[in-house]
């Protein structure tokens, strides 16, 4: 059994789906990243699975317990980060790691959390007058003292300084080391290709891309083969030696071929150039970033 | 049990260590008893052996009103606005554990307040009598009446509209709730309101029950019970975990 498994899962808000038919698992010792645009359903999803709204349809299991009905045994399970909320605004991070350590029956010495986090400098200091970042690494240490199974971060990384979002993504990698099953949404796509294992992108609340990243950009990317050249190329002759079509986009010296930059073809599209006397220069190979995938088929979807 | 113990001591810190909580729990209270002691400008009922006799309980009914209604419940809203109650909701705690956890920090601050009151009135001559068991009931009554008035406040409003809201209530329950000077100082209509209100019942409970003597008015029973039932059933409804 999966640690998080959602079968069909719909949500709604009177007649407003928010969430529309969404499957997907996730396990131990996993970064599950969900990536949406705004309203696409992202926050809806993570409270369902944290047990804070029902679902209209559908089945949801953490841990093989309901998350709405078992919510306080579930507790003891799971850590949760709430978007910059959660502490009393006049508790200082000493306070808060303290009283959260006293929930739990093993939970991780506050001391060494400050010390990972580098919250030890503002430990005396109220709540409300913490950095974004500070409140974010702070927030995040509420979430794995009690030692979880599953975590739930919610833009994890948001507002936090460079040095910051270094311990942060340190720590994250750490519990995925220990097997912690970790659910992570964040608009930062960037960070989500450093640290995703599996990927879930919802648009209008429904499933629009699922799977490890290698699976989604191998469905959605487009790699390139750019190189440039004075001479005129016969894109015929060119597809029927290397199987594959030759594009001049903008009508100058670049030239682009859509396909893998596998050693073969560019040794082959050397070789090809060489034999047919044509000079070219800034040979060169691109993949898809997730956030061209990500624009392109959540615009796809919106449209 | 753990979570609970936590979060119990939690409470019962954050609310000895802020500033305008304990003002308007403890302060308050101990000031109108030493004001009104030593400036006799108000009203005391007909009969009394020394001004203490009344303002001893009065400022106790106070002092309970204020712990349940104002301070907890301000506590509660801000925890609400900032996503406090949220986030407890997974922990271990749970729901259940906080309110539990509440409810002991609102019982410790009021018998922290009962007894710096009883100390500040000895110190002032009052020499109580009377029975303390009858003072404990009605002070749980009023403190589950005016706790269930504070989350059903705390449970729909925004921390900001909180402080404001509770607060003019407490001013007027003060004014309209025999605590300082007696109701039967009010105009007709005025005491006639008041009769109904939980703090006119309070204040009245605990002077018959620590020293005037004389039978309890059942209609004070009957009001308070009433809101001690009512307050906390509207709470349970209305209140809302998340802001």
């Amino acid at each position: 059994m999966a640690v998080i498994e959602v079968s069909d899962l719909r949500v709604s808000y009177g007649s407003k789906e928010a969430v529309s038919g969404l499957s997907f698992e996730t396990d131990y010792g996993q970064i599950f990243i969900v990536l949406g645009p705004n309203g696409a359903g992202k926050s809806t999803t993570i409270e369902t699975l944290e047990g804070f709204r029902s679902p209209s349809q559908g089945k949801v299991t953490i841990l093989g317990l309901d998350p709405k009905k078992q919510q306080r045994e579930l507790g003891k399970l799971i850590g949760v980060m709430l978007q910059g909320g959660g502490v009393n605004p006049r508790m200082t991070p000493s306070q808060a790691l303290t009283l959260f350590a006293g929930y739990y029956d093993n939970p991780i010495d506050p001391a060494e959390l400050e010390r990972t986090l580098e919250l030890e400098h503002v430990r005396k200091t109220p709540f409300r007058r913490l950095s974004g970042g500070e409140k974010q690494r702070l927030l995040l240490a509420l979430a794995v003292i009690g030692r979880p199974k599953v975590v739930f971060l919610d833009e994890p990384t948001s507002g936090v300084d460079p040095a910051g979002r270094i311990a942060i993504r340190e720590l994250i990698a750490r519990l995925r080391a220990e097997g912690v099953a970790i659910i992570l949404t964040t608009h930062e796509l960037g960070e989500a290709e450093k640290l995703a294992d599996k990927l879930l992108i919802i648009s209008q609340g429904k499933k629009v891309a699922y799977g490890d990243l290698g699976e989604i950009k191998a469905q959605h990317s487009a790699s390139q083969i750019t190189f440039r050249s004075a001479d005129e190329i016969d894109p015929k002759s060119f597809e029927e030696h290397l199987n594959v079509a030759l594009k001049r986009p903008f009508g100058n010296e670049l030239y682009v071929v859509e396909a893998d930059g596998s050693p073969e073809l560019i040794a082959n599209l050397a070789r090809y150039l060489a034999d047919q006397g044509i000079g070219f220069s800034d040979l060169s190979t691109s993949s898809t970033s997730l956030e061209d995938i990500y624009l392109s088929i959540t615009s796809k979807a919106d449209a | 049990m753990k979570a609970y113990l936590a979060q119990a001591k939690s409470e019962i810190r954050l609310s000895l260590t802020q500033g305008e909580s304990l003002l308007v729990t403890i302060l308050i209270p101990v000031i109108f008893l030493l004001g009104f002691s030593a400036i006799k400008v108000l009203p005391v009922p007909k009969g009394i052996h020394s001004r203490v006799d009344f303002l001893v309980p009065g400022t106790m009914a106070l002092a309970v009103m204020a712990t349940g209604m104002v301070s907890q419940g301000i506590a509660t809203a801000v925890d609400r606005t900032y996503g406090v109650l949220k986030r407890l909701g997974v922990t271990p705690l749970g729901k259940s554990g906080f309110l539990y956890a509440k409810i002991t920090a609102i019982l410790v601050v009021e018998v922290i307040q009962v007894a710096v009151l009883y100390i500040v009135g000895t110190l002032l001559g009052w020499h109580p009598q009377g029975n303390f068991a009858i003072f404990i009931v009605g002070a749980l009554l009023a403190t589950v009446a005016f706790s269930g008035i504070g989350l059903l406040l705390a449970g729909t409003l925004k921390s900001e509209a909180m402080i404001g809201i509770s607060n003019a209530i407490y001013l007027i329950l003060l004014f309209l709730g025999g605590m300082i000077f007696p109701t039967s100082s009010l105009p007709g209509l005025l005491a006639t309101v008041a009769k109904v209100l939980p703090a006119q019942a309070t204040s009245d409970i605990f002077f018959h029950a620590l020293g005037a003597g004389g039978s309890i008015p059942s209609s004070d029973w009957t009001t308070l019970i009433v809101w001690a039932v009512v307050a906390p059933l509207l709470a349970a409804k209305f209140f809302r975990w998340e802001s």
